[in-house]
């Protein structure tokens, strides 16, 4: 069997997040991590390597220095890595680079593709998806459990209130959840194999099948108009010297004052 | 043919067991606002088998038309025949923006339409408004009016992004529940029903589902409630939740919690609010114990009145709430529900 799981490097936003001088976040500044339903995803593709025998790629879009969660896949138990970077797949919006990643997809013999739900940066949880469309191939998301039955994947696809048991025949894309599992960590000998491991880098050239208009931020039908860091509304009164019961009285004024009660 | 051909605000009416979940109406009464800022009609698409009684209810939420796409192959989600559904729809009908629920059924439908009819899509939207793109007019580049402008929190909710779609159509969002307004209901209004069935051929892209399994049956949706008493790391223990239930119970109100408290197993992930939980805007919000993460605060910073206790003076929550209490949460909740209780039979009511 083989599997590709795309994964994306991100800045750390439940980590300590840092601000310029200006107020604006500073990302550069912020430490980046490899995303956490990706690595969910990365995990079961591991487990199912173990359980059944499979060859895993790595497959990620970004800047050059994305390598590092390439390396970091590769200690964990990745075979190979392939790194998609060029100047002009820049700015894209999940449309542009879920159709990159199908160009690349498409050099790529696959029995299984998974992907992570949603990246912590954008949250949208598109990317997946899309790719799925491009390649024409079946789709199931928010997977919470993940096994092989011959040409077959059975699937647990988490709802809001419910769960679905999915049987789909493979080539399929499945959309991990981070509550998939949890990863192993790196053994020092991974670390050292995955530095002596090659990572494949693909340029533009390399995408199969796409269109020049359909990449980078020209190939984005959506385009930004505006992004601000977040303004929050300012503190209100802040009462930090009362005992128990005027707390209490406190509160129930300024329920009372509200027409709460 | 020309983007000015398209026209409409449909929307995606989800239902599930034949029943149109809650965001389907909130879709409509923004669809509503849009439509009348374009001059134009709220449609409504109603993807199931044996649905199209359900349109009525729509009707009274705002629907001008209803698309009923009635196939035995609807009958329980799965992404193929829905996505064949609405980009069918999409191809006859032609409509200019297309509104989804962010659930989980949305956020996997949404993309997948997305991608088959080559159109952006805004994820998680929290404002809607028709507007310019660019917003002020700009050398060299042509300034398209009436466009919608998506605004969504990105980047776990520290940056805010105003976002178009000016050069496809339809124009695609998901929408966050909790966040639109629903209309006042309209009893008796009837919309224009619209039977269409695209035809569905089983490929390669249709799967089976061969199980559903309902989680909790007694769940509670905290989106709805007016009065939220929340709970987080600070509140200690599942038995310290007590408290919160019963000043929740006193005030009508429901109790849900962030994260950590989900994550500690005090609670249930359907309680949980912010990025990764639910959007709430209660009247009243409780933060009890809460330390106030960012992840946290996206999801309830719209509450009318935020009220929040912790022990912590320099808890990032007090820089969001309405009124602050330094203080021990165990201490001032019991004396809370006793006297917010008397106050309501004083006034000789009961919640």
């Amino acid at each position: 069997m083989k599997i590709v799981v795309c994964i994306k490097q991100v800045p750390d936003t439940a980590g300590e997040v840092k601000f310029k001088p200006d107020g604006s976040l500073d990302r550069a500044a912020m430490k980046t991590i490899m995303n956490h339903d990706d690595k969910a995803g990365l995990e079961a593709a591991l487990r199912l390597k173990e359980q059944y025998g499979a060859e895993v790629t790595v497959l990620t879009m970004g800047l050059p220095k994305a390598e590092d969660v390439l390396r970091e896949a590769m200690a964990m138990g990745a075979d190979k890595a392939i790194l998609v970077t060029d100047r002009v797949l820049g700015g894209a919006d999940t449309w542009a680079t879920s159709t990159t990643l199908a160009g690349a997809l498409r050099n790529l013999e696959y029995d299984l593709i998974i992907t992570g739900r949603q990246a912590i940066d954008g949250d949208t949880a598109q990317v997946g998806p899309q790719i799925s469309e491009h390649l024409g191939i079946p789709v199931i998301s928010y997977a919470q459990k993940i096994e092989v039955e011959g040409d077959s994947v059975v699937v647990e696809r988490q709802f809001e209130d419910r769960y679905h048991v999915v049987r789909a025949k493979m080539p399929c894309l499945i959309t991990a959840l981070a509550e998939l599992n949890e990863p192993r960590y790196m053994t020092p000998g991974g670390i050292f194999d995955a530095y002596q491991k090659e990572i494949t880098v693909w340029g533009r050239a390399d995408l199969k099948d796409v269109l020049d208009s359909d990449l980078g931020l020209a190939g984005s039908p959506t385009k930004i108009a505006k992004a601000s860091d977040k303004v929050r509304k300012g503190a209100g009164t802040k009462v930090a010297d009362l005992g128990a019961a005027e707390a209490a009285d406190y509160i129930t004024n300024v329920l009372k004052e509200k027409f709460v009660i | 043919m020309g983007l000015e051909e398209y026209k409409g605000v449909y929307v995606f009416a989800q239902q599930v067991d034949n029943k149109i979940s809650t965001i389907s109406f909130e879709l409509l009464g923004k669809a509503k606002d849009l439509a009348k800022d374009l001059n134009t009609e709220v449609t409504a698409m109603l993807i199931g088998k044996d649905v199209k009684s359900l349109a009525d209810q729509l009707a009274e939420y705002g629907a001008d038309k209803v698309i009923v796409v009635d196939d035995p192959e609807c009958e329980i989600y799965r992404t193929e025949p829905y996505a064949h559904a609405i980009c069918s729809i999409i191809d006859k009908f032609k409509p200019e923006i297309v509104l989804f629920g962010a659930t989980a059924i949305g956020r996997d439908l949404a993309p997948r339409c997305s991608a088959r009819v080559h159109t952006g899509l805004t994820a998680d939207c929290t404002v809607l408004e028709i507007g310019d793109f660019p917003l002020n007019p700009m050398p060299n580049q042509e300034q398209k009016h009436n466009q919608l402008l998506m605004t969504r929190p990105a980047f776990g909710g520290n940056t805010i992004a105003t976002i178009a779609c000016p050069d496809n159509r339809p124009q695609m969002a998901t929408v966050r529940p909790g966040v639109m307004q629903k209309i006042d209901k309209i009893a008796g209004a009837k919309a224009e029903v619209i039977e269409f069935n695209p035809g569905f051929t089983k490929n390669n892209c249709y799967v089976d589902v061969e199980k559903v399994v309902n989680l909790v049956s007694d769940t509670v949706d905290i989106s709805a409630a007016k009065i939220l008493v929340s709970g987080g790391r600070g509140v200690g223990s599942k038995e310290n939740f007590q408290m919160l239930q019963d000043l929740a119970d006193v005030l009508g109100g429901e109790v849900a919690s962030s994260r950590a408290a989900v994550d500690a197993g005090w609670t249930s992930k359907d309680q949980q609010v912010g990025q990764t939980g639910k959007t709430v805007r209660p009247h009243v919000y409780f933060a009890v114990g809460i330390s106030g993460a960012i992840q946290h605060v996206a999801g309830m910073e719209e509450s009318d009145i935020i009220i929040a206790i912790n022990k912590d003076a320099s808890a990032p929550i007090f820089d969001v709430a309405d009124y602050g209490i330094v203080g021990d949460l165990t201490k001032i909740l019991p004396l809370l529900t006793e006297k917010v209780k008397k106050a309501l039979e004083e006034k000789g009511q009961t919640a």
